[in-house]
């Protein structure tokens, strides 16, 4: 049972900040790191990894900081984003180098024992460049897992990865979070984090902007204010009869339709068909217009 | 020293298109030599060796072991998968030198030993191997470091080899007092007097000693804060 902590760290790059003041602590059980691109994901993991110092604030593992400090390590698995360039190594030889790195006492069994947890014994002989992108991802996972270590980081650990050996890799990491492990991974794929992880941390540019398990989480995202655009054949009809209802927030007027926002998207939608034939209005067209994941984390941020 | 890094390191080495080229260098410098002893009377073939094999075949040799084993790995981020284990950096900086190092043996101070042999006299035969053997050791501490800073390694190392041991070296003759390869010729001077001799041995000794060893210790702090940045 291990506990990683951050507290008030902060990274910058010359005047870029990339993490901004974010304390989290991660503690045994799935937890997912959620984000857009470039909201600084990697950069935490970086630090978490004892890859990065924190320009500000620690981050530490059970009390001791992780950065400079190579003992870590026996604690940690760290499955990078980074692509294997040891091509010229079979897997099984790659999963074995890091076993003799760890000097595991029997780093052979051990190597083999980890191959069978990743389903990845078959294809072992193999030259790692043959390797489609899901095994080369089971190989990583396998190479960080062969000591046993009691936190495993991993960053997008899913992406690329088609969806029958994203299932298998779900599996395994629920598998290993059940056992007791700290297991952090990172996404940008909302779906793919409240599928997995009980426990979800989001950060939007650099912060962090929410906390809390998935459902609360799910919540605040989809009970998030929508942009819906509407034609219909009487629009100002509409816009009126809208205006009405508890759910909307607001409703403007254009040329060619009408933009209405949204407070609670479940009512709205169960509403919105009766309320236009009531009206006798026929609607032509309903779109979300900020349906973007950015927009739900802009969301979050601004809350 | 890590058996286990040496092992990858070596593989590394091995497992690159570099590798050729390290292989090519010594091959043509053999070639070379054995071509001009064969046709040309006298000395010439000699002359090869302190001209062209040891103050520019050697260092090559060197920077492309040196940068083979460290550069790549660096460049695109794939030693984390080294670095996030208990290993003391210092032995990963030690166990990759001793590779590069006995690649610049096996590529550089080697085929300088065969090729002088082949002009005959082996007493300066032997002194210009262990003047390539000095340097080797120098250079390859010192690439191994440059390689650990810098992006652009092997051309901040051939501007350290051919701007300042080279052109500089060859216009200001107190630069042979901050020049490896020509520690490299003192200390084989000490076995035969066809090598020049410039600064004292004492100082080449010694200055070789401390490069070797800043170099490696250098190269091994710079691993433990190796930082991994995003792709943006």
């Amino acid at each position: 049972m291990s506990t990683l902590v951050l507290d008030s760290a902060s990274r910058w790059f010359g005047n870029v900040v990339a993490v901004n003041d974010v304390s989290l602590t991660i503690g045994p059980g799935v937890t997912g790191l959620l984000g857009p691109n470039g909201a600084g994901k990697t950069t935490l993991m970086a630090m978490m990894a004892g890859f990065l110092a924190p320009s500000a604030g620690h981050v530490t593992l059970d009390g001791k900081p992780v950065w400079r400090n190579t003992e870590t390590y026996r604690q940690v698995g760290l499955v990078p984003e980074r692509e294997l360039s040891f091509g010229y190594l079979t897997g099984r030889q790659f999963v074995r180098a890091n076993a003799d790195l760890h000097r595991l006492p029997d780093a052979a069994a051990a190597t083999e024992r980890i191959l069978d947890v990743v389903d990845m014994v078959e294809p072992a002989g193999r030259r790692l460049d043959t390797y489609s992108k899901g095994m080369r991802q089971r190989v990583k996972i396998a190479a960080a897992l062969v000591h046993d270590p009691a936190v495993l980081l991993l960053d997008e650990p899913f992406n690329g990865v088609d969806p029958r050996q994203r299932m298998h890799l779900m599996d395994l990491l629920r598998r290993l979070g059940d056992e007791g492990r700290t297991v952090l991974f990172s996404s940008h794929i909302l779906e793919e984090v409240e599928r997995l992880a009980r426990h979800i941390e989001v950060v939007v540019s650099g912060r962090h902007a929410a906390s809390g398990d998935f459902g609360a989480i799910r919540r605040l995202m989809t009970d998030r204010p929508v942009r819906y655009a509407i034609a219909s054949s009487a629009d100002r009809t509409l816009a009126a009869a809208l205006m009405a209802e508890e759910s909307v927030r607001a409703v403007s007027l254009r040329t060619d339709g009408l933009d209405v926002e949204v407070g609670d998207l479940g009512s709205f939608a169960a509403s919105l068909p009766a309320l236009a034939r009531r009206h006798d209005v026929t609607l032509f067209e309903l779109s979300p217009s900020d349906e973007s994941l950015e927009s739900v984390f802009a969301y979050l941020v601004a809350r | 020293m890590n058996g286990t890094i040496a092992k990858l390191a070596l593989q590394a080495l091995l497992g690159r298109r570099r590798f050729y080229l390290l292989l090519a260098f010594p091959a043509l410098l053999i070639g070379l030599v054995a071509l001009v002893t064969a046709l040309v009377d006298g000395d010439a073939a000699y002359a090869i060796l302190p001209n062209l094999g040891y103050p520019l075949l050697l260092p090559l040799v060197a920077i492309l072991a040196a940068s083979s084993v460290l550069g790549p790995e660096i460049d695109d981020g794939s030693i984390v998968y080294l670095l996030s284990k208990p290993v003391n950096r210092h032995a990963v900086a030690t166990s990759k030198w001793v590779v590069a190092l006995g690649a610049t043996l096996v590529a550089g101070a080697l085929p300088i030993l065969v090729a002088t042999s082949m002009t005959g006299d082996s007493t300066r035969a032997a002194a210009l191997f262990v003047a390539s053997a000095v340097a080797g050791t120098a250079y390859s501490a010192l690439f191994l470091a440059i390689s650990s800073v810098n992006r652009h390694a092997v051309i901040a190392s051939l501007t350290f080899v051919l701007i300042w041991e080279g052109l500089l070296g060859n216009l200001f003759s107190g630069v042979a007092w901050l020049s490896i390869s020509q520690w490299g010729l003192r200390v084989g001077h000490a076995i035969s007097d066809e090598l020049p001799d410039p600064a004292n041995l004492p100082w080449a000794i010694g200055a070789s000693v401390v490069v070797t060893a800043v170099g490696v210790w250098f190269a091994g702090d710079r691993l433990r804060s190796f930082s991994l940045r995003g792709e943006d």
